[in-house]
C-alpha cells in the first residue's frame, strides 16, 4: 500500500465514519431521551434522498403519504391545541410538495421537513403510548425491550415501504458542490466532513449552554422530577425524534450524491452506528462520535483487504466494545 | 396427566394426510414453533429478547448440510455439530453482554445476525454463496426414512410435543421462578440466590440450542439450504409470532406461531398482486402487526382469547417442606459484624464510619432521621452495593463487597422499603423463589422433569411459611391481590422460606394498620426467641422501642449513638438530631 492510497482510505473512512457519528449521536440522543434505540433511523435517512429525487422527476414520493397518515393519526390522538402542530405541519408539507417539483432547492427543504415530520409523527403514534401506558421505575427494562422490539419492528416495516415506494434501484442525486479539493476529496465529501462537525458542535452547545437542551437532558434523567419542573416528558421526545430526523435527513442528503441512495441501505449505515454508539455506552455523546470515525476507519481499510466481507467484519468491532462495557459493568442492575 | 395432551399434536398429519399443502405448512408450523419457544425461554420468561434465532438456525442447518453433503456422515452427526457450533456462538456472545443492561444483548444479536447472514452469502466457497447448499439426505430413523412431509410431521411435532413439555417443566420450577423474578427486578432475584448474570446466559444457551434444533430440521425437511431463511426479516418474523399470540404463555406463542405460519403463505402471495411487484412486502405486515401487538394488546393474543382465568396449580403442595436446620449456636454470639463502612455518592458522604454487631437472638434497630445513611447501610451490609471502605462479617466470614446472590446462601435475608414482590405469580410462587438457595435442580434436571420431587418439597416449604405469618389461605392468589400490609408480610415469609436466620427489614412497619403492626411485633419477637437474628429499619419509635433489644442511632451518615431503647432515647444526640434541640453538650 503507498501514500495515496492510505490518503484515499483515510479520506474515505473519516467521511463515512463523521456520517455514522452522526447517526450515534442522534440515537444515544433519542436514548437518552425517550429510552428508544432508533433502528430505523437508517430508514428515515434514506427516505430522505429519495424523495428528493422523486420530487426532482416531478412525482410525488409515496413517502408524502406516509407521513401525512401518520400525521393524522398523530392529530387523532391529540386533543384541543394539540392537534394544531400536526394539522398545519401535514398541510404545509403537502402543499410544499406540490411547490417543490421541479425546484431543487424547494425539494431539498422538502425532502428534509418530511423526515423530520415523519420522525415525530412516529414517536408520537407508536412510541409514546406505550411510554404512557408503563409504569416507569420499576419495570423500566421490560419497557426498554418492549421499545426496542417496536423499534425493530418499524424497521422492517418502514423497510419494505421503501420498497414499495422506491422500488429496488439505486439512485445518485447530484451533489450540491461540484468537483474536487483534491484528489479523492470532493468538494460534497468537504461539505459532508463540514457539516459533520458544525452538528456536533451545534449538538454540544445546544445541550451544554442552553436552558431548552438542559430541560431536555433533565427530562431524560428522571420524567418525573422533569415533569415537576414544567417539562412535559412527551415534548421532550418529540424534540428528540424532530432533532434526529432533522440529523438522518441532512446526512442522507448530503451522502446521497458520494454513496447512492436505494431503500434498503439506510439500515447498515444505522447498524454501524450503533456500533459506535455501544462503543460509548449509549450514554457518552463523544465516545460515540469519535467511535464512529473508528468504525468508518476500520471499514475502509477492512474493504481494501477483504471487500466481500468488510460488512460482516465491521461487527467484530462490536466484541471489544462489549467487552470493554462488560468489566465496566456493575454487579447488580437495580 | 393433562400435560401429555400435547401428544395428540401428532394425529394432526393424519388429519391432513389429504391435503399435501397441508401437510408441508405443519412441519413449517412446527418448525417456527420451535423457534418461537425459544423465544418464549429468552423473552417470556428471562425479560430478554434476540434477534439472532434464525442466524442460530442458519448456523446449525449449514453446519449439518455441510457435514452431510461434503463428508458424507450421518445427518445425526450434524445435529451435534449444529448444536455444539449454535452453542459455542451463543455462549460468545452471551458471555460479552449478559452483565450489561437488558438492550446490549438484543441489540448485539441484530448485529451478529447482520453479519452471519452476509458471510453466509459471500463465503460462496463454504456456503454456495445465494444459491446455497443442496440435496442433503433425508432424515432417517433405523431404516425409516423420513422422506415425505406427512412422515417428517411426526418428527418435528413429536419434537414439539416434548419441548412443550419441557418448557412447562422449566416454568414450573425454582428456574422458571428465578427467571421471571430476574426480569422484574434482578436485585430482589439476587437476593434470594439468583446470579442474574449466570442464569441469563445459561437461558440465551437453551435459546439458541433450540433454535439450533429447528434449523436442523429445517435444513434436512427441505434438503437444501441458503441464505434467505436465516435473515433478519425471518428472526423477527419469529418474534413476531411469539409477540402476537403472547410471548408470556406457551399456548399463546402456538397459536401465533400457527397463525403467521398461514398468513405468511397468504401474504407471499397476495402482496405481490396487490402491488404488482415482486418482493419481500410481508416485512410491512409483520412491522405493522408486531406495532399494533404492542400497542393495543402488549401481552398477546392468548390472554384476550382465555380471558383472565388463571392457568395456575391447582392445589396446595402436600409434600414435606425442605429440611430446615434451626438456627442454632449460642445465644449472644455475634453473628453479623460491620466494621468502619464507608459510602461516598459523589460528594455526598452517605455512610463514614459506621460499626455495629448483630447478636444471636436479638433485635437490633438502626434509626435515624430522613437521609441518615440507613438504606445504604443496609445495601453495604447486603452486597447491593459496593462499600468505599470498611468490613463486614457474617458468622464470622468476612464478606466485604461480595454480591448478594453470594452472601445470600451463607444465612443472611433482606426485605425492601418498598415491597419488592412479582405481581404476575401467586403468593406460592413469590414466597417459594425464596427457597432457590436451599435447592440444587440444573437446567437438564429440570427440562427433563427430574426435579418434581424437590419442587414440590419447595413449594410446601413456601406454603409453611406463609401459613407461619398468616398469609396460608391465599397462597394461590395473584400476588397483585394482596393489600400494601399483606405484602409486607409476604416478604416476611419469603425470608422464612430461604432458611436465612440473620433477618434484615427495611421498614417492615411501613404501611400497616395498627393491629398489623401488633401481628408483626410478635411474630418478630417469636422468631428472635427461636434463634433468628434481626436488624430492622424503621420510622415507627412505638414499634422500634417496643420491640428493638438495641438501637443503634445514625445522623448524616454516622453512627451518633447506640444502646437500650431507654439509653438512646435520654442521649441529647439523639433528641437533637430528631428533634433539632440545642445540644446540650
Amino acid at each position: 500500500m503507498d501514500a495515496t492510497i492510505l490518503g484515499l482510505l483515510l479520506l474515505d473512512g473519516v467521511q463515512n465514519g463523521v456520517i455514522y457519528g452522526l447517526l450515534a449521536l442522534a440515537m444515544v440522543l433519542v436514548f437518552a431521551v425517550t429510552r428508544v434505540i432508533l433502528v430505523p433511523i437508517g430508514e428515515l435517512m434514506m427516505f430522505a434522498p429519495l424523495s428528493f429525487v422523486w420530487l426532482q422527476g416531478g412525482k410525488l414520493p409515496g413517502t408524502l403519504w406516509l407521513a401525512l397518515a401518520l400525521g393524522a393519526l398523530w392529530a387523532l390522538l391529540e386533543r384541543g391545541r394539540g392537534r394544531g402542530l400536526p394539522l398545519v405541519g401535514g398541510a404545509g408539507l403537502l402543499l410544499l410538495f406540490l411547490l417543490a417539483r421541479g425546484s431543487p432547492a424547494l425539494a431539498y427543504l422538502a425532502a428534509l421537513l418530511l423526515v423530520v415530520y415523519l420522525g415525530v409523527a412516529t414517536y408520537r403514534v407508536f412510541f409514546q403510548p406505550m411510554r404512557a401506558a408503563s409504569p416507569e421505575g420499576e419495570h423500566r427494562g421490560a419497557t426498554v425491550l418492549a421499545l426496542l422490539i417496536m423499534a425493530v419492528g418499524l424497521h422492517v416495516a418502514y423497510q419494505g415501504l421503501g420498497l414499495v415506494f422506491f422500488g429496488p434501484e439505486q439512485f445518485r442525486p447530484d451533489p450540491l458542490l461540484q468537483g474536487e479539493v483534491v484528489v479523492g476529496l470532493t468538494w460534497q465529501g468537504a461539505l459532508v466532513l463540514a457539516f459533520a462537525l458544525l452538528s456536533a458542535a451545534a449538538l454540544y452547545l445546544f445541550f451544554r449552554r442552553s436552558l431548552f437542551g438542559k430541560a431536555l437532558l433533565a427530562a431524560a434523567e428522571n420524567r418525573l422530577g422533569a415533569r415537576l419542573c414544567g417539562i412535559r416528558p412527551e415534548e421532550a421526545g418529540m424534540v428528540a425524534f424532530a432533532i434526529a430526523g432533522l440529523m438522518a435527513a441532512l446526512s442522507g442528503l448530503l451522502l446521497a450524491p458520494l454513496i447512492n441512495a436505494a431503500y434498503f441501505m439506510g439500515f447498515m449505515l444505522g447498524l454501524k452506528a450503533f456500533v459506535a454508539a455501544i462503543l460509548g455506552g449509549l450514554v457518552s455523546y463523544p465516545v460515540a462520535f469519535f467511535g464512529a470515525v473508528l468504525v468508518g476507519l476500520f471499514e475502509s481499510f477492512t474493504s481494501f483487504y477483504a471487500s466481500a466481507y468488510k460488512e460482516a467484519l465491521v461487527f467484530l468491532l462490536l466484541v471489544p466494545a462489549l467487552f470493554y462495557q462488560s468489566l465496566r459493568a456493575k454487579g447488580v442492575e437495580e | 396427566m393433562r400435560r401429555y395432551l400435547w401428544f395428540a399434536l401428532l394425529l394432526l398429519p393424519f388429519l391432513l394426510s389429504p391435503f399435501p399443502f397441508y401437510v408441508t405448512l405443519l412441519n413449517f408450523f412446527a418448525i417456527a414453533a420451535l423457534v418461537a419457544l425459544s423465544l418464549y425461554v429468552l423473552t417470556g420468561l428471562g425479560g430478554m429478547t434476540s434477534f439472532a434465532q434464525a442466524a442460530f438456525m442458519g448456523v446449525a442447518a449449514y453446519a449439518t448440510a455441510l457435514l452431510t453433503t461434503r463428508a458424507g456422515v450421518s445427518p445425526w452427526a450434524g445435529l451435534a455439530l449444529g448444536l455444539g457450533l449454535t452453542l459455542a456462538f451463543a455462549l460468545v456472545l452471551g458471555l460479552l453482554t449478559v452483565r450489561l443492561k437488558g438492550h446490549f444483548l438484543p441489540l448485539s444479536t441484530i448485529a451478529w445476525q447482520v453479519a452471519l447472514y452476509i458471510l453466509a452469502g459471500n463465503l460462496v466457497g463454504l456456503t454456495g454463496g445465494h444459491t446455497g447448499l443442496t440435496d442433503l439426505p433425508a432424515l432417517s430413523l433405523g431404516s425409516f426414512s423420513l422422506d415425505s412431509p406427512f412422515r417428517y410431521a411426526f418428527l418435528s411435532l413429536f419434537l414439539l410435543a416434548l419441548l412443550v413439555l419441557a418448557l412447562h417443566n422449566l416454568r414450573e420450577s425454582r428456574l422458571g421462578r428465578a427467571l421471571l423474578a430476574l426480569r422484574g427486578d434482578a436485585l430482589t432475584a439476587a437476593s434470594f440466590g439468583v446470579d442474574p448474570a449466570a442464569l441469563r446466559l445459561k437461558a440465551f444457551l437453551l435459546a439458541g440450542g433450540i433454535a439450533g434444533l429447528a434449523g436442523f430440521l429445517y435444513a434436512h425437511f427441505l434438503r437444501f439450504v441458503n441464505p434467505t431463511p436465516f435473515s433478519l426479516e425471518a428472526s423477527i418474523k419469529y418474534l413476531v409470532m411469539a409477540v402476537a399470540g403472547g410471548v408470556g404463555t406457551i399456548p399463546g406463542v402456538l397459536l401465533g406461531s400457527a397463525l403467521f405460519t398461514g398468513l405468511e403463505d397468504w401474504l407471499k402471495d397476495l402482496l405481490p398482486l396487490l402491488l404488482g411487484r415482486q418482493g419481500n412486502y410481508e416485512t410491512i405486515a409483520y412491522g405493522l402487526v408486531l406495532a399494533g401487538i404492542l400497542l393495543f394488546a402488549p401481552q398477546g393474543l392468548w390472554p384476550l382469547l382465555a380471558g383472565k382465568r388463571a392457568f395456575g396449580r391447582p392445589a396446595l403442595p402436600e409434600a414435606k417442606p425442605l429440611p430446615q436446620r434451626p438456627p442454632s449456636g449460642r445465644r449472644g454470639e455475634v453473628v453479623l459484624e460491620a466494621r468502619g463502612l464507608r459510602k461516598a455518592f459523589g460528594g455526598l458522604l452517605a455512610v463514614n464510619g459506621v460499626s455495629f454487631a448483630l447478636r444471636r437472638g436479638e433485635i437490633l434497630a438502626l434509626i435515624g432521621p430522613n437521609g441518615a445513611g440507613k438504606s445504604t447501610t443496609f445495601n453495604l451490609v447486603t452486597g447491593a452495593l459496593p462499600p468505599d471502605g470498611g468490613q463486614v462479617f457474617l458468622f464470622g466470614q468476612e464478606v466485604t463487597g461480595l454480591p448478594p446472590y453470594r452472601v445470600h446462601p451463607l444465612g443472611l435475608g433482606r426485605t425492601f422499603q418498598h415491597p419488592h414482590i412479582f405481581p404476575e405469580m401467586t403468593v406460592l410462587e413469590n414466597a417459594a423463589l425464596a427457597t432457590y438457595a436451599r435447592t440444587r435442580a440444573g437446567f437438564l434436571q429440570v427440562l427433563f422433569g427430574l426435579h418434581r420431587k424437590e419442587e414440590a418439597r419447595a413449594l410446601a416449604t413456601a406454603l409453611e411459611a406463609l401459613r407461619r405469618v398468616g398469609l396460608g389461605e391465599l397462597a394461590l392468589e395473584r400476588a397483585d391481590r394482596l393489600t400494601a400490609g399483606q405484602q409486607r408480610l409476604l416478604e416476611l415469609a419469603r425470608l422464612l422460606a430461604s432458611g436465612a436466620e440473620v433477618l434484615l427489614l427495611d421498614e417492615p412497619g411501613a404501611g400497616l394498620r395498627a393491629g398489623e403492626k401488633r401481628e408483626l411485633a410478635k411474630l418478630l419477637l417469636a422468631l428472635a426467641r427461636e434463634g433468628y437474628s434481626v436488624l430492622l429499619v424503621d420510622h415507627d419509635m412505638d414499634l422500634v422501642m417496643g420491640l428493638a433489644d438495641r438501637v443503634v442511632v445514625m445522623n448524616y451518615g454516622e453512627k451518633i449513638a447506640e444502646g437500650t431503647p431507654e439509653e438512646v432515647q435520654k442521649n441529647p444526640l439523639v433528641r437533637a438530631a430528631y428533634l433539632g434541640e440545642v445540644e446540650a453538650a
